[in-house]
């Protein structure tokens, strides 16, 4: 059994009198996507830059690969690839000269077809500031690549980018991952963490609420799955008796069912329109979604505070 | 060794694409070397005789004083220092590199003034050839010091341009550039002693020229030294990586110990 990635013991960080983190453990297993989860202001850029020895935690114990990030900085770098939030190169530095400073001052050799991958390889003489926010961002994480690191942190790293950008970095992300790669990932965007995560950390005010796979997370949220109906008939699925069910409701030609019951409800829904002699034209049965249990702890903070 | 290289291609070539690099580099020395040459040569014909050391200690004085602490500040604000030292770059690089880039920059411009001044001006050249390298150098080392030193500790560029001219305009009046030494009040020469163009004006009018000057080269070239030494000691030693962390060592004002050898040799030479 491996020690874990990254292990994070009671880390506190106040500025000022501002509790940015407040006594958050969590640990980051091989090779894992752990999505670390929270609105503006909740505290992930602060642990993440904790983690990157960038800031000096006010207490609790972290530890990278069994590096202290605060001791050790010079093992530290050789072990993580940052995508900074707020980082930026010089205006007049060109793509290509970018890659082959970073990877100098780590001791690689530069790895130019990872450009031409993330459509970066038109761009190769262009400098830093006529590029698009979308192409910084790619080339940031191309840099942060550029020494193969066995710990990928990305903070935020497609906020502001278009689909097509998104799902060519989600892919690099897998990618990175199925190659043994550790992906601590921050985002605020829910269905970006629910697709990419093995598992999450959400964070509220400083503070973890929830950690634990996306499916865990929302199957400890509201127990209804909702199953949408659409049928051929006009009466859609009127007087219908399903088993489980405790609210309905009925929007854009079809009847939604929130149950307790998925699977017997589903039968039941099945079994009436073949009785009834109406057709089946679309059945969905939904989930909660990360992003409604978030609401949900939200929800439930307001109320604690 | 090979990355320190690379990042001082990068920052050379920076200074030159850099339109404001380009400016304090190249083209606002060069330019004034030309209208003053023009101006003062043709109102006092003995300022031949000044034209070369002074449009280099002018050259000088652009490009660090005016032009190396600019960029500091921008890059810390910007976040570029935060991307450099995650990816490795060490401080020492980021302090030395540009100051190293600017002396190559400042060497041809150098060059330039050197070479055209004798046919333009009628400017005499300089009888020491190694005296008066090891002498620009000298003052290229302790002018890039203080341009350092000020990026460093200036919180933004407003700043940047406060601390810059305090050294700049005293410099241009007072350290025999525009006016000779010999022509100043007493207490004025102190004053432009308390910066390095002065013992830079009088070294290269002993030492490289072979003139009378107000006191043995020696001293004044080692306080340079000692001037550089310690300005980018201090540089280090403040450096930080984001002005919205508490990275740095000592106070800002530290900073004003670059001034002690100027202020001794104020005291003891003049």
């Amino acid at each position: 059994m491996h020690d874990p990635a990254v292990e994070v013991t009671d880390l506190s960080k106040h500025y000022g009198s501002v509790a940015a983190v407040d006594r958050i453990s969590f640990t980051v297993q091989r090779g894992e996507i752990f999505g670390l989860l929270g609105p503006n202001g909740a505290g992930k850029t602060t642990t993440l830059e904790c983690l990157e020895g960038l800031r000096r935690p006010d207490g609790g114990v972290i530890r990278v690969m069994g590096v202290d990030p605060g001791r050790d900085s010079r093992r530290l770098l050789q072990l993580i690839g940052v995508q900074l939030q707020t980082g930026s190169l010089p205006d007049y530095i060109s793509v290509v000269e970018a890659v082959r400073l970073f990877s100098a001052y780590h001791g690689v050799t530069p790895d130019y077809a990872i450009l031409n991958r993330i459509g970066l390889g038109e761009k190769l003489q262009a400098q830093y500031h006529t590029l698009s926010t979308g192409q910084k961002r790619r080339l940031a994480l191309v840099l942060a690549l550029a020494h193969r690191p066995p710990v990928v942190l990305l903070d935020e790293p497609t906020a502001g980018l278009d689909v097509a950008t998104r799902v060519a970095l989600h892919s690099l992300i897998r990618e990175l991952r199925d190659a043994g790669a550790t992906i601590l990932l921050s985002t605020h965007d829910m269905a970006e963490a629910e697709s990419m995560a093995d598992r999450v950390a959400i964070m509220l005010r400083g503070r973890l609420v929830a950690v634990g796979s996306p499916r865990q997370l929302t199957s400890a949220g509201s127990r209804l799955t909702k199953i949408s109906v659409r049928t051929a008939g006009k009466g859609g699925m009127a007087g219908a008796t399903l088993p489980g069910v405790e609210r309905r409701d009925r929007q854009d030609d079809y009847d939604l069912y929130f149950t307790v019951t998925p699977g017997p409800t589903v039968t039941a829904v099945i079994a009436h329109i073949e009785g009834s002699g109406d057709e089946l034209i679309d059945l969905r049965v939904e989930r909660p979604s990360l992003e409604e249990r978030f609401l949900e702890l939200t929800a439930e903070e307001a109320v604690k505070r | 060794m090979k990355a320190f290289t690379i990042h001082f291609s990068f920052e050379f070539l920076a200074g030159l694409r850099n339109r404001t690099l380009l400016m304090m580099n190249y083209l606002f020395p060069l330019g004034f070397y030309v209208f003053a040459g023009a101006m003062m040569t043709g109102i006092n014909p003995d300022f031949r005789g000044e034209i070369i050391p002074a449009m280099l200690t002018f050259a000088i004085l652009s490009a660090t004083i005016l032009g190396l602490p600019g960029p500091l500040v921008e890059t810390r604000e910007g976040g570029i220092l935060r991307s450099y030292r995650i990816n490795g770059v060490p401080a020492a690089s980021i302090m030395t590199i540009p100051a190293f880039s600017t002396a190559i920059h400042l060497v041809l411009v150098g060059a330039v003034i050197t070479v055209t001044a004798p046919f333009v001006f009628k400017a005499p050249l300089p009888q020491n050839w190694p005296a008066y390298m090891l002498i620009y150098l000298l003052m290229v080392f302790a002018c890039s010091g203080l341009g350092s030193l000020i990026g460093v500790i200036s919180g933004n560029s407003r700043q940047t341009i406060l601390w810059s001219q305090l050294i700049y305009l005293p410099s241009m009046l007072l350290s025999g550039m525009m006016v000779p030494a010999d022509l100043l009040p007493g207490p004025f020469v102190k004053m432009g002693h308390l910066l390095p163009a002065a013992y830079v004006m009088q070294s290269f009018q002993s030492l490289a020229y072979g003139r009378e000057a107000l006191y043995e080269p020696l001293p004044g070239m080692l306080i340079l030294l000692a001037g550089g030494v310690i300005a980018f000691g201090l540089a280090l030693y403040l450096f930080s990586w984001d002005s919205h962390n508490n990275t740095r060592r000592g106070h800002p004002s530290m900073a004003a110990l670059a001034l002690l050898p100027y202020i001794l040799g104020a005291l003891l030479l003049v």
